[in-house]
C-alpha cells in the first residue's frame, strides 16, 4: 500500500479529520488554560522521514513531545509537540509557578512533568475522541509518554511501524495557539496513521476508491 | 589553524562518504544507529543512519537498502572501497540505539533501539570490521559528527556535555 496515489477527496477527508480533532483539542486546551486558543487549518502532507523532522524545526531541535500509541480499529500515533519554551509556559500557566524550567532536573519537577503528560492526555484525548465520533471507529489511546529530546530521536518512534512498509509518512499537522498578553504558546498535533489504517478510515467515511 | 571543510549531512535511512578535510554528520539519532566506518590512514570515512535492523522482514517490494543495518553496512563498505579505503584497514564507531520511551507492553518492535545495535554489531562482525568505540543505548537522542582527519566522533546530546569517542 502506498501513499502516492491518494485522491483529492481522500486528502480532504484527512484534512477534515485534522480539523475536527484539532477543534476539539483547542477547546479542551482553552478550558484548561482559561485562555483563548486558536487553531490553524490543518495541513495534510506526504513527506519523507527527513522532511517530517523539518516540519518542527529540524531533526536535532529540542522539543517536548507527548506520544500516544493508539490501538483499535485503525492503529496510529498521535504526537503533541511543543518547543521547550512553550512547554515551560504551559506548565507555568497551569501551576502558577513562573520559575519552572524543564531542563532543571530536581524532584519537584516530576510533578510538573506529570502536569505536561496530563495536558497532553487531555488535548490528544479530545483529538482522538473527535476522530472516533467522526469515523465511528474504535480508538484506544495508550497512556501518555513524555519525551524531551531531539525531534528526530523522538518522532522516529512513530515511524517504526510505518517504515516497515513505506519510505514516506502521511502527517496530519494541526496547530493550536494560545495567546494572552504575555505569552504565546503553539502546539503541533501530529497524527500519523499506519498505512493499513488509512483504508479502514476511508471505508468508515464511505470513501471507496482507494487503490 | 583549521583547514576549511564542509559538513556532509546524512539523513534518516541514508548514507554517504567523506574525505578529509570534510566531516560527516547526522542529526537526532534516537532508536536509529549511526555507523561510522573509516580508514584512518587514508582519511576517508562513511556514515550510515539506519532505522531498522533487518531487511528480511520487510513487506516492501523494492527496499531502500540504506534503511536497514544488514543492507546499509555492506553498501557503505563498497562505497568506501570505491573512494580508496582499504578493506583490511577499516574500523568502525557506532552511536545511537536508544530506547526513547519505555513501554510496559513490550512488543519486540518497540525495543527497536537495542535490536538496531545488535544488528549493526553483528553485521560489522560478519565483515570483520573492528568496533573501536561506541556510545549506545540509554534513553537520549544523539547528534554525531565524524572527522576523518582525526578519526574522532563527536557526540552531542540534549542538556548534557558533548563527548568525543
Amino acid at each position: 500500500m502506498t501513499y502516492e496515489n491518494l485522491s483529492p477527496i481522500q486528502f480532504d477527508a484527512l484534512r477534515e479529520i485534522g480539523n475536527i480533532g484539532a477543534g476539539n483539542a483547542a477547546t479542551a486546551l482553552s478550558q484548561l488554560l482559561d485562555q483563548k486558543v486558536n487553531m490553524v487549518i490543518p495541513t495534510v502532507k506526504i513527506v519523507t522521514f527527513d522532511e517530517m523532522m523539518d516540519l518542527i524545526g529540524g531533526p536535532d531541535a529540542s522539543v517536548v513531545a507527548i506520544l500516544f500509541r493508539v490501538f483499535g480499529d485503525a492503529p496510529l500515533h498521535v504526537f503533541f509537540v511543543l518547543s521547550i519554551e512553550e512547554a515551560e509556559v504551559l506548565v507555568q500557566t497551569m501551576t502558577h509557578n513562573s520559575t519552572f524550567s524543564l531542563m532543571d532536573e530536581n524532584s519537584a519537577n516530576k510533578i510538573n512533568y506529570s502536569v505536561l503528560e496530563e495536558v497532553g492526555n487531555i488535548v490528544a484525548g479530545s483529538y482522538i475522541s473527535a476522530l472516533s465520533d467522526f469515523t465511528n471507529l474504535n480508538f484506544q489511546p495508550s497512556v501518555p509518554h513524555l519525551g524531551i529530546d531531539m525531534a528526530a530521536a523522538i518522532l522516529t518512534y512513530g515511524l517504526i511501524d510505518i517504515s516497515q512498509v513505506s519510505d514516506y509518512a502521511i502527517v496530519i499537522d494541526s496547530k493550536v495557539n494560545s495567546e494572552d498578553s504575555d505569552n504565546t504558546m503553539k502546539g503541533n498535533l501530529f497524527l500519523l496513521p499506519h498505512p493499513e489504517s488509512l483504508q479502514t478510515i476511508f471505508s468508515s467515511l464511505g470513501i471507496k476508491e482507494y487503490e | 589553524m583549521n583547514k576549511v571543510g564542509t559538513v556532509v549531512r546524512v539523513g534518516i535511512a541514508d548514507l554517504n562518504t567523506v574525505r578529509e578535510p570534510n566531516t560527516i554528520r547526522t542529526l537526532g539519532l534516537g532508536s536509529c544507529v549511526g555507523i561510522v566506518i573509516y580508514d584512518e590512514q587514508k582519511r576517508v570515512a562513511g556514515l550510515a543512519h539506519i532505522l531498522l535492523p533487518d531487511s528480511s522482514v520487510t513487506k516492501q517490494k523494492s527496499i531502500n537498502e540504506y534503511k536497514y543495518a544488514d543492507t546499509a553496512i555492506p553498501v557503505l563498505v563498497d562505497r568506501l572501497l570505491e573512494i580508496g579505503a582499504r578493506k583490511h584497514a577499516l574500523k568502525a564507531k557506532i552511536a545511537g540505539g536508544a530506547e526513547m520511551f519505555k513501554f510496559s507492553s513490550g512488543s519486540d518492535l518497540l525495543r527497536i533501539g537495542p535490536r538496531n545495535i545488535d544488528a549493526s554489531l553483528n553485521e560489522l562482525n560478519k565483515l570483520k570490521i573492528p568496533v573501536i568505540a561506541q556510545d549506545v543505548g540509554g534513553n537520549i537522542g544523539r547528534t554525531i559528527e565524524f572527522d576523518p582527519a582525526t578519526a574522532k566522533l563527536k557526540i552531542r546530546r540534549v542538556n548534557r556535555e558533548e563527548i568525543i569517542i
